[in-house]
């Protein structure tokens, strides 16, 4: 990138810029007729003394030939005008004026406009730059930047860029020219007070930009320190475990503490001498008068100067300040985003970057490696001198199972980097089917390789997307676009273009299916079960579609099979005895295994007003609870409750367990709802306060009876609630019908998961191996209905979250293996990928990727050496070097590394 | 049934008699109340011991396992406390209990056990006592036995 800030805007948008100086030069001459329009107003149409009579004229719209008297001796007139009366010429004078301010407010508008367009182009280029700078950055790089700093960077750091782009050129030529204006005017009036001026302004031009250059530097430093802060902050949030497992969080506060310090203190010199240069700037512009009047003054009373003279010399002086102090506050805006731009670029020019040439979009399937892998004295040296590999050459069929062994500082991991080219060597090479792997282009190492690292990332999509990243490389074809849409679409490439940007359309269709073995739609599913079994994820995926929810629009088939798979749940659990396992939702009466808010809602809230304590200040609610009688109920249930919770729990301590875990009331809240039971208990009903009632009416909703057993809903309640229920749901019909989906024992739930859809009420508590038996139950029945493969389809949409932190390690290590095996590498790279795993699991899981990657090759740095017995070859190292290679015959025997390696286990 | 009734199940239990009613009721609250089928197993011989059960209302068997094969040693009805010796001393299940009829309990888990002994210590020295006697017992049955024994030959 250009290292310097205006090199750079001049290279991408010098077209632009000499555009809007144009303008800007076309608008003075409009600019400078409105200033002077106001004088002829009054001086030409509201002064009486030009017009004689009331029916004398004088001419409008006469253009004389400036300085035609000079040069040809006589007025030249160019147009004659049209003569008119005062009143009419008034009128043609103000309605001239009008638009001349027309004229001008547009004039002012467009160029605005335009330098805003500018300056967002130029910040869309600078931040598009270096994202794509990001993306080709070398992974060991990338390790070491602090993620927070790079982003601040890029969002925040550049954004000032955009709004000064607009006016790094055109205000320096616009305010120049008139400083230079008015400048020539002091100089006409009487040269040596304009000298005087201008060395005034020469001392300011010469005194203030040495004055800055401290407050430079701590611009510089305010902005690494910013940035490390920024750093540092996402630190806190990182490292939230190991600080408050640690109880270091006073340490953490000191520490930011520290930091802000430092940024108050830079910041506070910062205010110091920029005002201290203000005051000075300021002081210097009045000098200038201070010499005028003094010196003009003198020598207008010895009579060597014209009074007349004088006033005009102070009257142009008065337009010298205004852009001359403009231009300095120009100057330093320019330094301000020049350090900026500095610091930022200087981050982004990292050693070793990926040539953009390698990453070029490249269209159509590329070649299969065949061959050998054939890696020649490879070596890694790191930033610290230190010998990662030293002279490691090996070579084997791209189609075998190699296995890397060796301890942790043997640098298999480094060997597992270079081999998928992600990490280049310091000299040697490793050659595929004869090509240098680093001369190979991305499209070919990306896609007929595959790695899996220790830790690997996921991004927070559906796991069915997460499977299917590995095979974004191109854009297959763009999203279709209607005859709307389709100029809109054709004006944002454009835009792209314009800019830098690449034109390829994220929405577009993206997935290479193909190369997944894909060639048709109803292949998906099966395809995606397959490789989910190979990394054993299978099971993980069913079950995170049976908590999930069908989308009825596109899969009514899915809703129709799990109605039928409700109502055969309930014959097997009749036949098998255990129909008291789970109590079924029904409408016409209560279930004792709910809260007294889902007996009430009956349904599941699609609208989020609906859900949780939410819905206890809904007003629906409360007018159908009031309606239904049910007030008093939920009243005396509230007092219930906060009687026996102050029974059961004064006089325990307020951290002990049970507060959290069986207390309607916090422990805070105890004494509280101790006063209001006695207050409740002394006086009648009606002399009740609103406070107390209402604090009382919100603790039953949570309440289960088959759960707590206080007794508290009895049949007459029952009835009530059961009236309230029907009252709600009315209500909501009429008002909000989207709002609750309605337990219906005939109709699929489309707001509830499946599991609920399949049980269709709740687990009845107190039942032993109530969950344990309903879940066998179910599988079994879902297997035999044939639904498991839609259930894994609805599990497939499951979202993993923001780096995978809705699964576990080990299902994120399983959901990367997969992304890797799915797109059928030449040869799949391992770098101690089941690591996190227990050594059962990667027992069983090494055999199964072989099998999945059949006749294609594997290179497994593994981090049990034992489990090399499956792999063809071994490779086994020691401080960067090869010690042994061979088959684990021929080196599990006593003497060899790997036999102590595995000895050691 | 309320809890209530279950307070009053607890009072039954010699182990409870002497503890506040006020006590009971907030380990009947904070316990569940598990129904098991007749023929289902509470615990296994063998198995690891995470809870203690109050038999509130049916029976059950009480089982070894043998070199013959399973057997019934005893049956175990109303009000017993059973399982307590596995949570107390983390050794496994010395017995399988099986429910013989519809057996309601009451689930203590080790960790309400225990918070509800460090809470209220009258309660420990009651389980003390109740221990005691059966190791008092168990010693006297012994030296029947032994007595038996050594009559016999």
């Amino acid at each position: 990138m250009e290292p310097q800030l205006f090199k750079y805007i001049w290279k991408h948008s010098k077209k632009d810029q000499v555009r809007i100086l144009f303008l800007v030069l076309a608008s003075m001459p409009f600019y400078f007729l409105s200033l002077d329009l106001p004088k002829s107003i009054i001086n030409k149409a509201v002064n009486s003394e030009n017009f004689a009579g009331f029916n004398s004229t004088l001419p409008f719209m006469r253009f004389e030939l400036p300085f035609g008297e000079e040069i040809f001796g006589r007025t030249v007139i160019l147009f004659e005008g049209f003569d008119l009366s005062q009143l009419v010429l008034l009128l043609a004078l103000c309605l001239s004026f009008l638009s001349l301010v027309l004229v001008n407010g547009v004039f002012k508008f467009v160029i605005n406009t335009l330098k805003g367009r500018l300056g967002e182009r130029m910040l869309r280029r600078l931040r598009y730059e270096l994202a794509d700078r990001i993306l080709r950055f070398p992974v060991l790089h990338s390790r070491r930047i602090k993620q927070a700093e790079i982003a601040t960077m890029i969002k925040d750091e550049v954004e000032p860029l955009g709004g000064f782009i607009g006016d790094s050129i055109v205000t320096p030529f616009f305010l120049g020219g008139q400083a230079l204006t008015a400048m020539i005017f002091i100089m006409v009036q009487s040269f040596w007070l304009g000298l005087v001026a201008m060395s005034i302004v020469l001392v300011q031009a010469f005194v203030i930009p040495r004055l800055r250059k401290r407050i430079l530097t701590l611009g510089r430093q305010r902005q690494v320190t910013a940035r490390a802060l920024a750093g540092r902050v996402s630190e806190l949030v990182g490292g939230a475990v190991e600080i408050q497992a640690h109880d270091t969080s006073n340490y953490e506060r000191a520490e930011i503490s520290h930091r802000l310090g430092k940024i108050f203190k830079i910041r506070y010199e910062i205010y110091q001498r920029k005002f201290f240069v203000k005051f000075l700037n300021n002081l210097l512009a009045q000098i200038t008068p201070f010499i005028f009047y003094l010196g003009g003054g003198y020598l207008v009373i010895t009579g060597q100067f014209e009074i007349g003279t004088l006033v005009a010399v102070l009257a142009a002086y008065k337009d010298l300040p205004p852009p001359v102090k403009d231009l300095i506050n120009w100057d330093q805006q320019r330094n301000d985003v020049q350090i900026k731009y500095e610091q930022v670029v200087e981050q982004f020019q990292p050693m070793g970057m990926i040539d953009p040439d390698k990453q070029v979009l490249e269209e159509g399937n590329n070649e299969v490696l065949k061959g050998d892998v054939v890696a020649s004295s490879l070596t890694l040296i790191d930033e610290s001198e230190n010998k990662l590999l030293d002279g490691v050459s090996f070579s084997f069929g791209v189609n075998q199972r190699v296995a890397v062994v060796g301890n942790a500082s043997s640098g298999k991991e480094y060997l597992g980097l270079l081999l998928a080219n992600l990490v280049k060597s310091t000299s040697g090479s490793v050659k595929i089917s004869n090509k240098s792997l680093e001369q190979l282009p991305s499209a070919i190492t990306g896609r007929r390789l595959s790695y899996v690292g220790q830790d690997a990332y996921l991004f927070p999509l559906s796991v069915m997307d997460n499977l299917f990243y590995g095979l974004r490389n191109w854009m297959v074809n763009d999203s279709p676009h209607d005859t709307a849409t389709k100029d809109e679409a054709l004006r944002d490439r454009q835009e792209a273009a314009r800019t830098g940007n690449t034109i390829l359309n994220p929405m577009g269709e993206w997935v290479d299916y193909k190369s997944a073995g894909i060639d048709d739609p109803v292949q998906l599913v099966p395809r995606v079960t397959d490789v989910l079994r190979n990394v054993d994820l299978e099971e993980d995926v069913y079950r995170f579609g049976l908590s999930g929810i069908v989308d009825i629009e596109s899969r009514p088939d899915i809703a129709e099979s799990i109605l039928g798979a409700r109502e055969a749940l309930k014959e097997h659990l009749k036949s098998i005895g255990a129909e008291d396992l789970v109590n079924a939702f029904d409408p016409e009466s209560y279930n004792k295994n709910a809260t007294l808010r889902e007996n009430l809602l009956f349904g599941t809230p699609r609208n989020s007003d609906y859900a949780g304590d939410n819905l206890l200040a809904m007003p629906i609610l409360r007018e159908a609870v009031a309606e239904a009688e049910l007030r008093d109920s939920i009243y005396n249930m509230g007092l219930s409750i906060a009687r026996t919770m102050v029974e059961l729990f004064t006089g325990l301590p307020p951290t002990h367990p049970f507060f959290e875990q069986f207390s309607f009331i916090s422990a805070d809240d105890l004494p509280e709802f101790d006063m209001i039971v006695k207050r409740a208990d002394k006086s009648s009903f009606s002399d009740i306060s609103i406070s107390d009632r209402e604090a009382l009416m919100h603790l039953p909703f949570d309440y289960v009876e088959a759960r707590h057993r206080l007794g508290l809903v009895t049949e007459e309640v029952e009835v009530k609630i059961l009236t309230a229920r029907k009252l709600l749901a009315e209500k909501l019909e009429e008002r909000d019908p989207e709002a609750v989906e309605f337990y219906d024992p005939e109709r699929f739930n489309s707001a509830a998961s499946i599991q609920d859809n399949i049980l269709f009420g709740r687990l009845a508590y107190g039942r032993a191996e109530a969950g344990e038996t309903i879940g066998h139950v179910m599988t079994e029945l879902l297997d035999d209905l044939g639904l498991r493969s839609d259930v894994i389809e609805v599990g497939l949409s499951y979202n993993v979250g923001v780096g995978g932190n809705r699964l576990s390690a080990v299902q994120r290590q399983k959901l990367a293996l997969g992304r890797a095996l799915i797109k059928k590498p030449d040869l799949l790279i391992l770098n101690e990928a089941a690591a996190v795993m227990d050594s059962q699991s990667q027992n069983k899981l090494v055999p199964s990727i072989m099998e999945a990657q059949g006749e294609q090759g594997i290179v497994w740095t593994l981090q049990r050496a034992e489990l090399s017995r499956h792999f063809q070859y071994i490779i086994v190292m020691q401080n960067g070097r090869i010690v042994e290679s061979g088959t684990y015959n021929e080196l599990n025997v006593e003497g060899k590394v790997l036999k102590s390696l595995i000895a050691a286990e | 049934m309320s809890i209530e009734q279950e307070v009053e199940a607890l009072k039954n239990i010699p182990l409870f008699t002497n503890i506040e009613p006020s006590r009971l009721k907030l380990m009947a609250f904070a316990s569940e109340r598990l129904i098991f089928k007749a023929g289902q197993e509470l615990f296994h011989q063998g198995d690891a011991g995470d809870a203690a059960y109050i038999f509130i209302d049916g029976d059950a068997d009480v089982i070894v396992d043998t070199d013959d094969g399973p057997l019934v040693v005893a049956n175990f009805g109303k009000n017993e406390f059973v399982g307590e010796i596995a949570i107390l001393c983390d050794v496994p299940r010395t017995a399988t209990i099986k429910a013989k009829s519809e057996l309601t309990t009451l689930k203590i888990t080790k960790e309400l056990f225990f918070n509800m002994v460090m809470d209220f210590p009258e309660m420990g020295v009651e389980v003390m006592r109740v221990l005691a006697h059966r190791i008092d017992k168990t010693t006297s049955q012994l030296t029947e036995a032994r007595n038996a024994i050594s009559e016999k030959s």
